[in-house]
């Protein structure tokens, strides 16, 4: 073992077939570095296509706890021939190239600056195990145990791990481990193991769990209460309702009868799945639905009705690269506009923007609560990044003690004592009104919800005058709405830097690796990550408090800075934007070298730059 | 529900037996033309809800956008109404009735809002067999949007304008045979004795209650030509039968003569007389329903009353297994798995 090994931080990507069963196989060796204490950073690069295609899977592996993406592969585990010549070129000097060699390497792949790791993968299974099916899986196995002796991993994790998912299935465990010792024993007996990367045991991870945004928001749903769920299948949603789905099977049957306190139903589109939301939170049910930006796009008109006709609406748009079906299967941030104006008309949309796994459950929990408060649709604005890999989250946790918040509904015994009921009537003068449900009371507190103008007993009405006064009452729930979305979060007690950076959601991970990267380099900035949409006061104090704010997101028509120039009256030559949409997550790097180079543009134009200490230079 | 106050009572107003007057059952004066088929059919809900008895906040009414979707405003002032967009009153509906599977829901939509715009939700709220009613007030026409032809539109039917209808119509009540509706029905707005019955019949249904009636637009599609107007319809319609529904707890008192009578049995007790016209007519067998309606159809006959029904019908909650507790009526105690649980799942996950 070299002394100037690399211990706890690499990459390593593995390159697959999709349809092959290696997404498993893939799975353990990450969730082996996470039981050994090490952050682990996993993410799935697929193609839109069930089999046969290459896809990707890339992990990143660091003490420090940075699991943003990093550039640049230490060791890629290729075992698609179609995709080696983009793999090979892929490897970082001086990395190395883990191949199925039972084929020879042709020469065509030869790289000088690159170490080649040749595992018979296939040969060994095929002298090991008969069925041609076990053949193809075991390759998978046989990889990860020659990662465990080149990389040092603890054989004895990955063991458990082949335990406890074959405890049901107490067959496969002999031949799991008969794979997982060849890959093991041929790298041992013809490699010097480990290489001079590797990994060793910590004790960084706490009691984090490794879960995907999207089970997480299904999660939340669960907890807090829905029981309709209507959806239409798309990338990268889909699993939200699945994971939904799989939950309530197990905790949502009324033992008794052994009935489904939930409905779910797949609807014909997007546009019957919103109206099936909106039917049921308009009979006051908690309902929501999952969607990616071609749904946001097919279900505007609907989510109009429910601005305007103040309808509960909790909605999970998990981002992918647009525009169009533009591209299904990777990530971006680029639904900010479509959503927070979604529909004609004048309109604004409740936006939370998680960046974890815990998040997704805690803001998906709370998108409930807001939605029937605020009575007007909430989007939660997930990402394929944060959706559908795992993350590194702490443990999701539920105060047994909280109640859910249905907002201003009046129930049979208020509306018998009221004089005259009115729908649309700010009782309170924070711009909610009260709602009645259907069947409370037989003569009291019906009314006609609609999407065209009414007052504010709810009948139709074209004077121009009561329809503004309805449409300024929006706004005043708007500025209410401030009140109750998640404040940004700020990463420093006071200002020190004449510089600030703003992100949000699954840029949070690179950001802040970005901020202490910078700061070893001398160039402090003070930080402020937004939660939701409306902003509230903070974001314009942050941003008129710096000279410059770079703002971090994953879409190209820097659409989160045009929505905080629209909504703030700030000066829009300060926010320079840092972007990133190539569809995959940004890395720390693509930010600290944009920030860099606007600096250094700065100070060559004479203007002092990055006084942390706020004094001038 | 005890909140009923005792109202004053007008000792000479007839009421039903939970004490409400027909007015009761009224809504807002209707904003529609005059002489407006959609109106009469507003007629006969009223007329229906107050002889069922119907709690009027046990019934939700719902519709798209047209001048036939208005109508909700027109009727049942003390349910709860919504007027949704176009097209998408299916799924309004889909989610109501999962959140509250103990109300009665009466959905109102046009030709243009079901057939054009609205065909593929139509569709599929048919094929969940959600149980509630829905009219289509059948015009051939956009009444609210001065009157363009509908995909319900008769080829060669003459518009007001004076135009040939070049395309083939969607037969509403042949499409919902076809793709399974359990409960289907055809009638005109100007024949109130067979509406009231069936919409009756249809709120009693357990399940897609479907009732397509012909309701002529007097400004837009009533003129000489037109296969939609009050002339036409009257000398082209054929009825089935003559129809009686009869309420669960009711003496059956009408005889019938052998032969010529079916009567269909209810999920809740209640029965529905057909006197047929035709002996060889079965009300519940969806072959004769769909090869009667093609007969008609090549006769020029425009066949109305009930044609199909499936008495034994199982409704979406029934399909997707729910509870039969409304789900709106569940809270944490019920629905949060809570902390404990929490933290298994969160073991899962490490
Ligand atoms: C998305 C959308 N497109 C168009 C319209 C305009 N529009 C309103 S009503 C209507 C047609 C209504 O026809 P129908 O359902 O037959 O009702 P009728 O007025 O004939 O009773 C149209 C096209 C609309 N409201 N929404
Ligand atoms: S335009 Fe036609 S459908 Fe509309 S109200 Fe007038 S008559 Fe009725
Ligand atoms: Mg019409």
């Amino acid at each position: 073992m070299s002394s100037d090994s690399v211990v706890n931080d690499m990459v390593i990507r593995f390159a697959n077939v999709n349809g092959t069963g290696s997404a498993s196989a893939n799975d353990m060796f990450s969730k082996a570095i996470f039981r050994m204490g090490i952050p682990v950073s996993p993410k799935n690069i697929f193609p839109s296509n069930i089999q046969g295609l290459p896809t990707w899977y890339e992990v990143r592996i660091n003490e420090k706890g940075y699991l943003g993406r990093r550039a640049g592969v230490d060791l890629l585990v290729g075992v698609n021939p179609q995709s080696y010549a983009k793999d090979i070129a892929a490897v970082r000097p001086g990395g190395y190239f883990m191949y199925d060699s039972t084929k020879k390497l042709h020469h065509e792949f030869d790289r000088e600056d690159i170490h080649y790791i040749g595992i018979p993968m296939m040969r060994l299974c095929m002298e090991n195990f008969q069925h041609p099916r076990q053949q193809q899986l075991f390759k998978n196995i046989v990889y990860v145990g020659a990662l465990a002796a080149l990389l040092d991993i603890e054989i004895e994790v990955i063991r458990q791990m082949i335990r406890e998912q074959f405890s049901h299935k107490e067959k496969l465990i002999p031949p799991n481990f008969k794979a997982l010792e060849l890959g093991f024993e041929y790298a041992q007996a013809h490699y010097d193991c480990p290489l001079d990367i590797r990994v060793e045991r910590r004790d960084n991870v706490g009691d984090h769990i490794m879960i995907d945004g999207n089970t997480a928001t299904a999660l939340g749903a669960l907890y807090a209460g829905v029981t309709v769920a209507a959806w239409y299948p798309i990338t990268p949603s889909t699993s939200v309702v699945k994971a939904f789905e799989t939950y309530a099977k197990r905790l949502r049957i009324d033992k008794a009868t052994g009935k489904k306190k939930y409905a779910i139903v797949q609807a014909e589109d997007e546009l019957a799945a919103v109206g099936m939301v909106i039917g049921a939170t308009w009979n006051g049910a908690r309902a929501f639905t999952a969607t990616s930006g071609p749904g946001i796009s097919l279900m505007s008109e609907f989510i109009g009705l429910a601005y305007f006709a103040e309808i509960p609406l909790v909605l999970v748009d998990v981002q992918r690269g647009g525009p169009s079906t533009g591209m299904p299967t990777r990530t971006q941030q680029s639904d900010i506009l479509s959503a927070a104006y979604a529909s004609h008309g004048d309109t604004k949309q409740v936006l939370l923007f998680p960046s974890t796994p815990t998040e997704c459950f805690e803001m998906a929990a709370a998108a409930f609560d807001l939605a029937d408060r605020l009575q007007t649709p909430i989007i939660l604005m997930s990402d394929l990044d944060l959706g559908m890999n795992s993350h590194m989250s702490p443990p999701l946790t539920w105060d047994d003690e909280r109640r859910y918040d249905l907002g201003k509904v009046l129930n049979a015994e208020e509306l018998e004592k009221l004089e005259k009921y009115g729908r649309y009537l700010d009782v309170d003068n924070d711009g909610i009104c009260y709602r009645t449900l259907p069947g409370t009371h037989p003569t009291k507190g019906s009314f006609f919800t609609r999407g065209t103008s009414r007052d504010e007993y709810a009948r139709y009405t074209e004077d121009g005058e009561v329809y503004v006064r309805i449409v300024n009452r929006l706004l005043k729930k708007w500025e209410t709405a401030k009140r109750y979305v998640p404040a940004p979060e700020l990463y420093q007690k006071e200002n020190r830097s004449t510089q600030g950076i703003i992100f949000f959601g699954t840029s949070t991970y690179a950001a802040l690796e970005a901020l202490t990267l910078l700061k070893e380099q001398g160039m402090e900035l003070d930080a402020m990550r937004i939660k939701a949409f409306p902003f509230d006061k903070t974001v314009e104090q942050f941003i008129e408090a710096h000279e410059q704010v770079f703002i971090i997101e994953q879409n190209r028509d820097k659409q989160f800075r045009s929505l905080l120039v629209n909504e703030l009256e700030v000066y829009p030559k300060k926010l320079l934007t840092i972007l990133n949409y190539d569809g995959m997550p940004i890395t720390a790097d693509t930010i600290v070298h944009q920030i860099k180079d606007y600096l250094l543009m700065y100070a060559h134009n004479g203007r002092h730059i990055n006084n942390h200490q706020r004094k001038s230079l | 529900m005890t909140y009923i106050k005792p109202k004053f009572r007008h000792p000479g107003l007839k009421r039903n037996k939970i004490g409400f007057a027909k007015s009761d059952y009224e809504g807002a004066i209707s904003t529609l033309c005059a002489g407006c088929g959609h109106d009469s059919i507003s007629g006969a809900i009223i007329q229906a809800c107050y002889e069922m008895a119907i709690e009027p906040h046990h019934l939700a009414k719902l519709s798209g956008i047209g001048c036939s979707s208005k109508t909700p405003t027109y009727f049942l002032g003390n349910s709860h109404g919504f007027n949704s967009v176009h097209g998408r009153m299916p799924s309004i509906a889909t989610g109501a009735n999962l959140a509250n599977r103990d109300l009665i829901y009466l959905g109102v939509s046009g030709d243009g809002d079901s057939a054009s715009i609205g065909l593929g939700q139509f569709c599929h709220v048919l094929r969940r067999n959600l149980n509630m009613v829905y009219i289509v007030m059948n015009n051939g026409c956009y009444g609210l949007t001065k009157g363009q032809d509908s995909a319900t539109a008769d080829p060669g039917s003459v518009s007001k304008e004076g135009s040939n209808n070049a395309f083939q119509a969607i037969d509403l009540v042949g499409l919902s045979l076809e793709l399974g509706a359990t409960f289907v029905a055809r009638s005109f707005s100007g024949d109130k004795k067979q509406l009231v019955p069936l919409i009756k019949a249809a709120m009693s249904h357990p399940g897609f209650a479907f009732l397509d009636i012909i309701s002529p637009c007097v400004t837009f599609n009533n003129n000489p030509g037109s296969t939609k107007s009050y002339d036409y319809v009257r000398e082209h319609i054929a009825a089935t039968s003559r129809l009686d529904f009869v309420p669960e707890e009711k003496e059956i008192t009408v005889s019938y003569e052998e032969g010529t009578s079916a009567s269909v049995r209810l999920h809740d007790g209640s029965l529905i007389h057909l006197q047929k016209l035709s002996p060889h007519w079965d009300p519940t067998d969806r072959d004769s329903a769909m090869n009667h309606l093609q007969k008609a159809k090549s006769h020029g006959e425009i066949l109305t009353g009930l044609l199909y029904i499936d008495p034994h019908s199982g409704d979406l909650h029934q399909l997707l297994d729910t509870v039969a507790q409304p789900l709106n009526t569940l809270r944490e105690k019920e629905l949060c798995p809570g902390r404990a649980v929490l933290e298994e799942i969160n073991a899962e996950y490490r």
